[in-house]
């Protein structure tokens, strides 16, 4: 049984979520490759370092730069026809390319594994992580997307081999125009270890720059509820929550948000909640370790200037 | 040129999900059901293509029981101008792949150039379906979108898509597959007089069993369970300090 990880890229850095893919990889298969879609083949070289690893095929195209979906796809499905399982970590890259290989070869994925039980049976969550489902597949073939918070991350170490395959490239149906990138010089929403995040109670996105503050001063990456998200206060990257992130930091300070399911849904594995709110009686208040209840403003400011 | 909107019956989204533990499944029995709401925006975004002049027809697709014929007339008063209802005998826990191939026979059936779905479902959430079937119908694909642009020869569009890194911009070929993400509109609330309008509109029924796919299930749920949410013991701070100091104690700052 051996088993493929699609590696995403940030740049030429593999994203945690991939190294978290090659984790779960390692719990169902003794022979693991990568597969690297690119534009460049400099690009697989990190990936090459990676603990775990068998070898890192490589496929070069143009078109792969931004990932066309329907080449993308095309691609990994022909690959596939030498391994059992395709694992790749829960992001919108894996999402949008991973459904449509189940398409090409006939088979179900399965979204968000949090945990492996056996060869063939998963845990994932539904509506919105109040339901944990035990599923079990009986495709020829398994492909899966894995929670990045639900594995360990795979370190460096490893010295696999790197091979070039040439395949047909599929017929494209779309051009890429153009790629806004969040700028943040801030540590990333699903990997770091302290995350400050704000909601409606703000009130304005001026109101929302203190949480940038704040993340500055712990050195946190910041996040928003989808409330903040639907009131323009910051853009859609930030949010965290069943449609957005799912986050599982050391610490998790929740500033003004009550605390809908599909909110909580997204940061309940935190190590340690802080409440801070103006309402005693939000969920989020429920859900914390640590509660203080009082104005907002008055107590990010004064978190912002304790020295 | 026509546009398909696929949409599902769920849970109604501020419900709390509870499980029957004997049957194993989630309890729907006289739970409060809604449209999934990412449909909705879904429903909306071909409406406004309609109204500005670019779709010939608006067709709302739904899967399930008799109890779903709800969930299509929703959008018949929200404003589509027809539904089609692929009627099972039986709650049949269909999942993507299945969705998939139906959705992919009516497409082709009805000819349809444009389907908008929601990039998700809030009950199973798994965010497959559009991707499967514009894979079974060789259609291009664009999910998480928050725009949506129709060229001037109306022979491909434009979408930005909301992904992990940014705002991705494509240009798309038609026939596409768009999934909608939450900040492409804000849908409409059907009126009274639509309401009542809507049950006029024609609404086909097609025997699920008349389409011949293979709905055995490839993937079974062996169990389910609450995962709930840990009522932990809540300590209260009065100040920075005190805060910064429980968090230094806790080793986490």
């Amino acid at each position: 049984m051996s088993a493929l990880v699609l590696i995403e890229l940030n740049g030429s850095e593999v994203s945690a979520n991939s190294r978290a893919a090659i984790t779960a990889a390692s719990q169902l298969s003794d022979t693991i490759d990568a597969l690297v879609l690119t534009n460049a083949i400099d690009n697989a070289s990190q990936a090459s370092t990676l603990a775990g690893l068998n070898s890192v095929k490589v496929i070069v195209n143009d078109e792969l730069e931004h990932a066309c979906v329907e080449v993308a796809s095309g691609l990994i499905a022909e690959v596939m026809t030498s391994y059992e399982y395709l694992i790749a970590g829960s992001s919108t890259y894996s999402k949008n390319i991973v459904p449509r290989v189940g398409a090409i070869l006939d088979v179900q994925p399965i979204s968000d594994v949090c945990e492996i039980k056996s060869k063939n049976t998963f845990v994932r969550p539904l509506y919105a992580g109040n339901i944990m489902a035990t599923v079990e597949s009986s495709d020829s073939k398994i492909l899966m997307t894995v929670r990045s918070t639900s594995f360990e991350h795979s370190q460096d170490g490893g010295s696999a081999s790197i091979e070039e395959l040439s395949l047909t490239m599929p017929e494209s149906h779309s051009t890429f125009v153009s790629l806004q990138e969040s700028q943040s010089e801030r540590p990333e929403l699903t990997t770091a270890a302290r995350i400050i995040s704000g909601g409606r109670g703000l009130g304005s996105k001026e109101n929302f720059a203190l949480i940038d503050q704040l993340a500055d001063k712990l050195d946190a990456a910041v996040g928003a509820s989808r409330a903040a998200v639907d009131a323009g206060f910051i853009s859609n990257d930030y949010q965290v929550g069943q449609t957005g992130k799912v986050v599982a930091p050391k610490l998790y300070i929740a500033v003004g948000i009550s605390g809908a399911i599909q909110h909580l849904a997204g940061m309940k594995d935190s190590q340690v909640i802080v409440a801070i709110n103006n309402d005693p009686d939000a969920p989020m208040c429920r859900m914390a370790d640590l509660i203080w209840h009082t104005d907002l403003f008055g107590a990010m400011q004064e978190m912002i200037d304790y020295n | 040129m026509k546009i398909i909107i696929p949409i599902k019956r769920v849970l109604d989204p501020y419900t709390q999900a509870r499980v029957d533990k004997q049957s194993q499944t989630v309890d729907l029995n006289n739970a409060k059901m809604a449209m999934n709401p990412f449909c909705e925006i879904a429903v909306e975004e071909a409406l406004k293509l309609q109204e500005a002049g670019k779709a010939s027809e608006t067709i709302a697709v739904s899967i399930g029981t008799d109890k779903t014929v709800d969930t299509l007339r929703t959008a018949l008063a929200m404003g589509v101008d027809k539904a089609i209802f692929v009627k099972t005998d039986s709650e049949l826990n269909l999942q993507p792949l299945h969705v998939g191939k139906i959705l992919a026979k009516i497409i082709e059936q009805e000819q349809a150039q444009l389907v908008f779905m929601g990039k998700q479902a809030v009950d199973n959430d798994n965010n497959q379906t559009g991707q499967i079937l514009s894979g079974l119908l060789n259609f291009s694909l664009g999910t998480f979108i928050s725009e949506f642009k129709l060229s001037d020869d109306g022979n491909s569009i434009e979408v930005s898509r909301e992904i992990d890194s940014g705002i991705e911009t494509r240009k798309l070929n038609i026939p596409a597959i768009v999934t909608v993400d939450l900040r492409l509109n804000e849908p409409r609330y059907a009126s009274l007089p639509n309401i009542m309008k809507a049950r006029s509109k024609p609404l086909e029924t097609i025997e699920l069993s008349s389409l011949d796919i293979d709905i055995t299930p490839r993937v079974k749920v062996l169990s389910v369970e609450e995962s709930g949410t840990k009522d932990r013991a809540a300590k209260e701070v009065q100040s920075a300090q005190e805060l910064y100091n429980e968090l230094n104690q806790l080793g986490v700052l």
